[in-house]
């Protein structure tokens, strides 16, 4: 059983303890533990269940690539599943729960799965739920998604909050490990930028636990020395608890700090995702160690040999009082001596090796400590922990020559580089058959901009695995013990049969076997992506950092090829998992999306106005009085306005001006009619297609003087048109002498509509708004009462109507003017509902309910608004096209209901038949539909084949349910057709 | 005119480094050819030169800033604004350009204390640590656009867009929140 020792520990502090629960009891630790060194430490080796079979598990690994010691952490809107323990620091208070098992992590009625594995195959869903189809969907499915799954998911909104944070430097430095810590001494001496960042907390790496000698220093003393160099230059900027989650085009890394996960509810960001610009990344990532592939391998208590020395030496925690150490390597063999040193047992050592002559197996010998050469484990004893191992020879069978009593076995396969960060934008790896591993090619790169490598390897990472090798690429002189060769060990013993395949795990979170891999070989999947899909090898939320050469080695067994042959699956970002948190960053809540606001938004609040989004604005819908609901509402300001005066808030409406000796010449090319004859001091109204031919935008123009226009847009089109302006002047009519800017949010714009709109702007003074002076479509400018307002005497409702535009710091108190002098008059805000249903009752078409992309003016009836003598504009040429002059285009027409009621939005009109598809013929479509209160009933526009030839007709829409709505065919303008209200 | 507000009335906030909305600033854009005569002599007149490319100019109180290649941003006082565009448009009015008054289609805020490139770093992917004195940048904060400089000791200054200012202002305060300083 695992244990706290009494004595050591690097990376504890004593004085430090730290109460925490796990499944609900409580545990003791101290500051510096990680929780997983801490359950050990507590004595708690088994600590989650598997993935597919519920195995019990234990911790494998001392750091990031743990597959199975993962936890919930925390507990209501902070709980959060699939903690890995061994990379979480302890805090004060830590609530641990043990994830997929039910009723208990003791007792488990899903391990029954595990009595039947031979019926839970790769590919097991493909093949057992292929038919009948119903039973997937209502019995199996529910049955997996309930037995499977790794943790829970929370069920409250995150309470947290994250940050991004952009950073610049020449050369980043991922790992602070040795070789990263004088790559990053190098370049800081060099004068770069550097930043040099570190997953863990703490600097150093492996190398304290392992030993050695840098530069004729105890390699301790080395690091000390480095830290105490880096921190004194200006030009290093160093960080622990950041974690590179990807390298990307353009030396772009993602990087993963982590803040306040040890003090939740501290109020600081909890993680901050660093999006870094680097120049140069030079990755000392640093290396993984490889399981062992034998039956038995996941029983809790089997752990990599690395992590059991690294729990002795940096937690002072013992894994297990008598240890039985399986390698195929020298490396391993400072695990027995960690061992040693601690006091405790090493039961033996199992070479896979025929022979070991190495000086680290020879002091491992030389301390009394019993190497099986040439033996390997044919099963591990225990079920819950481990009680014992059979020994065998690792050429053979499986048959046991020997038993012997442990209670935890470190392994050790070999180690493989960490060159995800290297391969993530296209750096290729090569095999290194001595070694048994891939490490980078150094002359192929990942790429930047420039076609050169824009990273590099050192240490461990670039499969220089001893501190002298990795030091020595590094210019250092350094020192560490010689190691014999290894020997590629895949599956332990060499001829495992079935049953000992059926329980070599190599992929420890998704219970992916020898014997899937292998099956999956059989099958004919020789892909190695493919394979991975199939069998779900290294698919996890580990992603494989331990299964993924052990599982492409045994799958190139099969296949009968070179394990080079067959490659690797793709590294993809994120190293590890990146809390969707961190990503979010600030937009949440209010900051989720950029809201726009009128200077008037503040009064439209406190009138408790109900919204509409236009674009990233909101504008009033209506202004419900209390108790009034929002169809009421609307009919009441539509009433108002057609009987008195309505104030609209216009401020979102587009506003862009332009000028030069070529902006008429422009505009005409724009708009459909012609701008360039609009005389100064007037307004007109004009359309914008595409080069398609496809009403895009519409709007009043005014001609301000001689050579300067503002154009009107809509509120949605504004930045787009003035896109579109800025796109034809830039990079088709360089030449052009026009200047545009947008003004939109310069102006404060209100309309003041209704019969008496003039006499309330009379109130206010200053200006002369008579019918003589300021007829209908033109505009003037001077001082209204106290405001600089240009008015413009233009109307969307068919009342006399003015548009006043002012700076939009006096916007608020100008509408709170109006209001106030319009009390007298009956004066009340409308919204955008009243605004739509207004314009509707006039047939006036609005951009995105008439048209929705695929609408050109001629089916809308607007031919009048497109110049005949104009040699071209946007979208002329496309309007000729035969399907665009096609006599059976849809038509806009008006539509009024024979009972009165109101046409369900989007309605379409059935035709006779059925077309290819089978669905029913159609003839037209509504486009707008509201309840009149002016007419007194529901009206529509729509889009009818030969609409306007059918005047009178009634036809057919579909309703709410089975009930169509009869509409007669009539002249979109409802209202006012002669325009006598407007023109007083 | 005394009733005249900008978008967030000053509104402060204070963290490891103190955040605020301007208040009403004078702007006027000038759209020209940055080469012409006319355009050196009309700033002349004014006592400003055209700046050179990302610079920002201060003379006497008022900026002017480099935009785009055929963009200038003066920065003035508010009431002064419409007689200084209206003296810029008359003297511009033989050449091609566009004076235009855009003091409200903006927000102005200050970020002021020790810390205050913190605050940008967090919202901007421009390399604030290497922004001199003198030059603007026209970037963005999350997701709207935005321009800043370095506009007194320890002090930038950032122009949104009007209608985004509360917007803007809440990135800026939840990026200048105590404890959350980055170094």
């Amino acid at each position: 059983m695992s244990t706290r020792l009494s004595k050591g520990g690097r990376l504890i502090d004593r004085a430090k303890p730290l109460a925490f629960t796990f499944n609900g009891k409580p545990m003791r630790g101290f500051a510096g533990d990680t929780l997983a060194s801490a359950l050990l430490g507590g004595g708690q080796v088994m600590v989650g269940r598997s993935f597919k079979y519920h195995r019990p598990r234990g911790i494998v690994a001392s750091g990031a690539e743990e597959p199975n010691a993962l936890v919930g952490l925390g507990r209501n809107a902070r709980f959060e599943p699939d903690q890995r323990t061994t990379t979480t620091e302890l805090f004060e208070g830590a609530e641990t729960t043990s994830q997929n098992h039910w009723p208990s992590l003791d007792f488990d009625i899903g391990e029954i799965n595990n009595t039947f594995y031979k019926f839970l195959p790769a590919g097991f869903y493909y093949k057992t739920f292929m038919a009948p189809r119903a039973a997937w969907k209502h019995l199996f499915e529910p049955i997996i998604r309930k037995s499977a799954g790794l943790g829970g998911v929370p069920k409250e909104a995150d309470p947290d909050r994250y940050e991004q944070v952009y950073a610049h430097c020449d050369v980043l430095v991922v790992g602070g490990g040795v070789a990263g810590l004088a790559a990053a001494l190098k370049e800081g001496r060099a004068g770069k930028r550097v930043w040099l960042i570190e997953q863990t907390p703490n600097w150093g790496g492996r190398t304290p636990v392992d030993g050695g000698q840098i530069d004729g220093h105890d390699a301790q003393n080395w690091i000390d020395s480095a830290l105490v160099e880096l921190s004194s230059m200006e030009n290093v900027t160093m960080r622990t608890r950041l974690m590179a989650a990807g390298l990307h085009d353009h030396g772009y890394v993602i990087g993963y700090e982590n803040l306040a996960d040890t003090t939740p509810g501290d109020g600081r960001p909890r993680h901050r995702l660093w999006r870094i610009r680097a120049g140069h990344t030079i990755t000392a990532t640093g290396a993984i160690e490889r399981p062992l592939a034998f039956a038995g391998n996941d029983v809790p208590g089997v752990m990599l040999a690395s992590a059991v020395r690294d729990y002795i030496v940096n937690w002072a925690v013992s894994p297990g009082d008598r240890t039985v150490l399986v390698t195929n390597n020298d490396d391993a063999y400072r695990t027995a001596l960690a061992i040693l040193d601690a006091g405790l047992t090493v039961s033996a050592v199992v070479d896979a090796r025929e022979e070991t002559h190495g000086a680290l197996a020879e002091a491992v010998k030389a301390r009394g400590v019993r190497v099986l050469e040439g033996r390997g484990i044919a099963k591990v004893l225990g079920r819950k922990g481990v009680s014992g191992v059979e020994i065998c020879a690792q050429a053979g069978e499986g048959g046991a020559v020997e038993m012997i009593d442990c209670d935890c076995v470190a392994m050790s396969g070999g180690w493989s580089p960490v060159v995800h960060l290297w391969s993530h934008c296209g750096g290729k790896l090569t095999w290194d058959d001595a070694r048994a591993m891939f490490r980078p090619d150094p002359n192929r790169p990942p790429t930047g901009a420039d076609g050169t490598g824009m990273a590099t390897v050192v240490g461990a990472a670039n499969g220089d695995l001893t501190l002298s090798e990795a030091m020595g690429g590094l210019g250092i002189g350094a020192a560490s013990e010689e190691e014999a060769p290894l020997a590629p060990v895949w599956m332990m013993p060499a001829g495992a049969p079935d049953a000992l395949r059926f329980k070599s795990f190599l992929d420890y979170q998704n219970d992916v076997k020898v014997s899937d891999v292998q099956l999956a070989a059989r099958e004919g999947y020789e892909s190695v992506e493919h394979t991975k899909r199939y069998t779900t090898l290294g698919m996890a939320t580990d992603q494989g950092k331990l299964s993924n050469i052990n599982g492409l080695a045994i799958l190139s067994d099969a296949l009968g090829q070179p394990i080079p042959a067959t490659g690797t699956t793709t590294f993809r970002p994120p190293y590890t998992p990146i809390s969707l948190g961190a990503v979010t960053a600030e937009a949440k809540g209010e900051l989720f999306q950029p809201l726009r606001r009128t200077p008037i938004q503040s009064w439209h609040e406190a009138k408790g106005a109900h919204w509409e989004p236009v674009g990233h604005w909101r504008r009033p819908y209506c202004y419900p009085k209390s108790g009034e609901s929002h169809r009421d509402a609307v009919n009441r300001e539509i009433t108002n306005t057609r009987k008195n005066v309505g104030m609209l808030d216009a401020s979102t409406l587009g506003k862009i001006v332009v000028k030069g000796p070529d902006a008429g010449k422009f505009l005409d090319m724009l708009y459909t009619n012609m701008m360039s004859t609009l005389p100064v001091g007037k307004c007109r109204y004009g359309l914008m297609c595409n080069e398609n031919g496809f009403l895009m935008d519409d709007g009043v123009v005014a001609r301000l003087d001689e050579d300067t226009w503002l154009c009107h847009t809509t509120s949605g089109g504004a930045d787009h048109i003035h896109g579109w302006m800025e796109d034809w002047l830039q990079c088709e009519w360089w030449d052009w002498k026009v200047y545009t800017t947008n003004l939109t949010e310069q102006y404060a714009q209100i309309a003041v509509v209704g019969p008496k709109s003039r006499e309330l702007l009379e109130r206010l003074g200053g200006m002369d708004v008579s019918k003589e002076t300021l007829p209908f479509m033109k505009w003037t400018e001077g001082k209204l009462g106290t405001f600089d307002a240009r008015i413009f005497r233009i109307s969307f409702s068919g009342e006399l109507s003015y548009e006043i535009a002012v700076p939009a710091s006096q916007g608020l108190a100008l509408w709170k003017a109006l209001m106030a002098e319009g009390e007298a008059l009956g004066v009340m805000p409308y919204g955008t509902e009243a605004l739509h249903v207004m314009r509707a009752e006039k047939g006036f078409i609005m951009i995105g309910d008439e048209t929705d992309g695929t609408v050109i003016p001629q089916d809308l009836g607007l031919n009048w608004a497109l110049s005949k003598k104009k040699t071209d504009y946007l979208g002329k040429r496309a309007q000729e096209r035969s399907h665009m002059t096609d006599p059976n285009r849809w038509k806009l027409v008006g539509l009024e209901t024979l009972d009165g009621s109101v046409i369900p939005d989007g309605s379409h009109a059935p035709a006779d038949g059925f077309n290819d598809n089978g669905q029913r013929n159609t003839q037209g479509r509504v486009t707008s539909t509201y309840y009149s209160p002016t007419i007194g009933k529901g009206i529509a526009m729509g889009l009818v084949l030969n609409g306007p030839d059918r005047m009178g007709e009634v036809i057919e829409f579909t309703g709410e349910g089975e009930e169509m709505v009869k509409a007669r065919i009539v002249d979109p303008v409802f209202y006012d057709k002669d325009g006598e209200k407007q023109n007083v | 005119m005394s009733e005249a507000v900008s978008a967030l009335s000053g509104q402060t906030h204070e963290g490891f480094v103190t955040v605020s909305e301007a208040g009403l600033v004078g702007m006027i854009s000038i759209r020209s050819d940055l080469e012409a005569k006319g355009l050196a002599k009309a700033l002349k007149a004014e006592g400003l030169p055209v700046p050179g490319a990302r610079r920002i100019e201060t003379v006497d109180g008022r900026s002017i800033a480099w935009m785009s290649p055929d963009e200038l941003l003066l920065i003035c006082a508010h009431d002064e604004a419409p007689a200084l565009t209206a003296r810029l448009a008359e003297a511009l009015a033989a050449d091609h350009a566009l004076v235009v008054n855009v003091s409200d289609a903006r927000a102005m805020f200050t970020i002021r204390g020790d810390k205050a490139d913190q605050v940008v770093m967090k919202l901007s992917p421009a390399d604030i640590a290497t922004l001199p004195e003198g030059e603007i940048r026209r970037s963005r904060t999350a997701q709207v656009a935005a321009a800043f400089w370095r506009s007194g000791e320890s002090e930038i200054s950032l122009i949104s867009f009007r209608s985004v200012a509360g917007y803007v202002m809440g990135l800026l305060e939840v990026s200048a929140r105590e404890g959350s300083d980055l170094f």
